[in-house]
C-alpha cells in the first residue's frame, strides 16, 4: 500500500509538470484529466471517498468536456 | 459525433448512471455523497446524451426554460424549508424542535429534513451544470 502510495504521488507531480510543459492544449487537457482520476484513488487511499467521488464526477468528466467544447471554439495550440 | 457505437453504448449505459446519481443523492445522510456529489453525477448523463446525440436533441430531453425554473425552485424549497423553524420560533434550519420525524436510525426516511433538503440541492447541482454545458456548447 505504501509503494501504490508513492507511485501515485510521483505520477502526480509529473503529469501536473508535464501539464505545464505541452504546447498542444487537447493533449494538455488529457493529462490533466489523468492527473484528476489519480487525484480521486489517492483522496480514496486517504480515506475521504466523499472527494474522491466528487473529483471523479466534476474533475475527470466534466471539467474535460468544458476544456474540450472551449478548444474546439477556440485555437487548439499555444501561441 | 455521428458514431453508431457511441450512440448505442451511451443509449444503453445512461439508465444505470441516472440511477446511480439518485441513490447518491437521497442516500446523501447515510453514506459518502450528497447533493453535490450526486447532482453532477446525474448531470454527466445528460452532457454524455448531449456529446452523442448532438445539441437539439440534448436540448429537447432538458429544454432552458425548464432547467432555470427546477434549479430556482430547488434553492426557494430550500429556504422555504428552513423558515419553517424561523416561523416555529427556532433558529434557521432547525430540524428536531421544529417536529420533523427523526424516523429510525439508518432507514432512508430518516433524520428529519436531511433527506427532503439534500433531494432539492441535487436537482438544483444538475440543472445548474446542465445550463452551463448547453450554454457553453450553442455559443458560435
Amino acid at each position: 500500500m505504501q509503494i501504490l502510495n508513492v507511485f501515485l504521488v510521483i505520477f502526480l507531480i509529473v503529469a501536473a509538470i508535464m501539464v505545464e510543459r505541452t504546447k498542444d492544449l487537447l493533449s494538455a487537457v488529457i493529462i490533466f484529466t489523468s492527473y484528476s482520476l489519480m487525484m480521486a484513488l489517492l483522496w480514496l487511499l486517504l480515506r475521504a471517498p466523499d472527494v474522491a467521488m466528487t473529483e471523479a464526477a466534476i474533475g475527470a468528466g466534466i471539467t474535460t468536456n468544458l476544456f474540450v467544447v472551449v478548444i474546439s471554439r477556440t485555437r487548439r495550440t499555444e501561441k | 459525433m455521428d458514431d453508431l457505437f457511441v450512440r448505442i453504448t451511451t443509449r444503453m449505459i445512461l439508465p444505470f448512471i441516472q440511477i446511480y446519481g439518485l441513490y447518491v443523492i437521497i442516500h446523501g445522510h447515510l453514506s459518502p455523497g450528497g447533493a453535490f456529489s450526486g447532482g453532477s453525477i446525474f448531470a454527466a448523463s445528460i452532457v454524455l446524451y448531449t456529446l452523442a446525440y448532438g445539441l437539439k436533441p440534448g436540448q429537447k430531453r432538458l429544454p432552458h426554460h425548464i432547467s432555470s425554473k427546477i434549479e430556482t425552485g430547488g434553492i426557494l424549497f430550500f429556504i422555504l424549508i428552513g423558515l419553517i423553524g424561523v416561523a416555529l420560533g427556532y433558529t434557521f434550519l432547525t430540524n428536531q424542535e421544529a417536529g420533523f420525524p427523526m424516523g429510525e436510525i439508518g432507514r432512508v426516511l430518516s433524520a428529519g429534513l436531511i433527506p427532503v433538503v439534500t433531494f432539492a440541492l441535487g436537482l438544483k447541482v444538475m440543472s445548474t451544470v446542465v445550463t452551463l454545458f448547453h450554454t457553453m456548447m450553442e455559443e458560435e
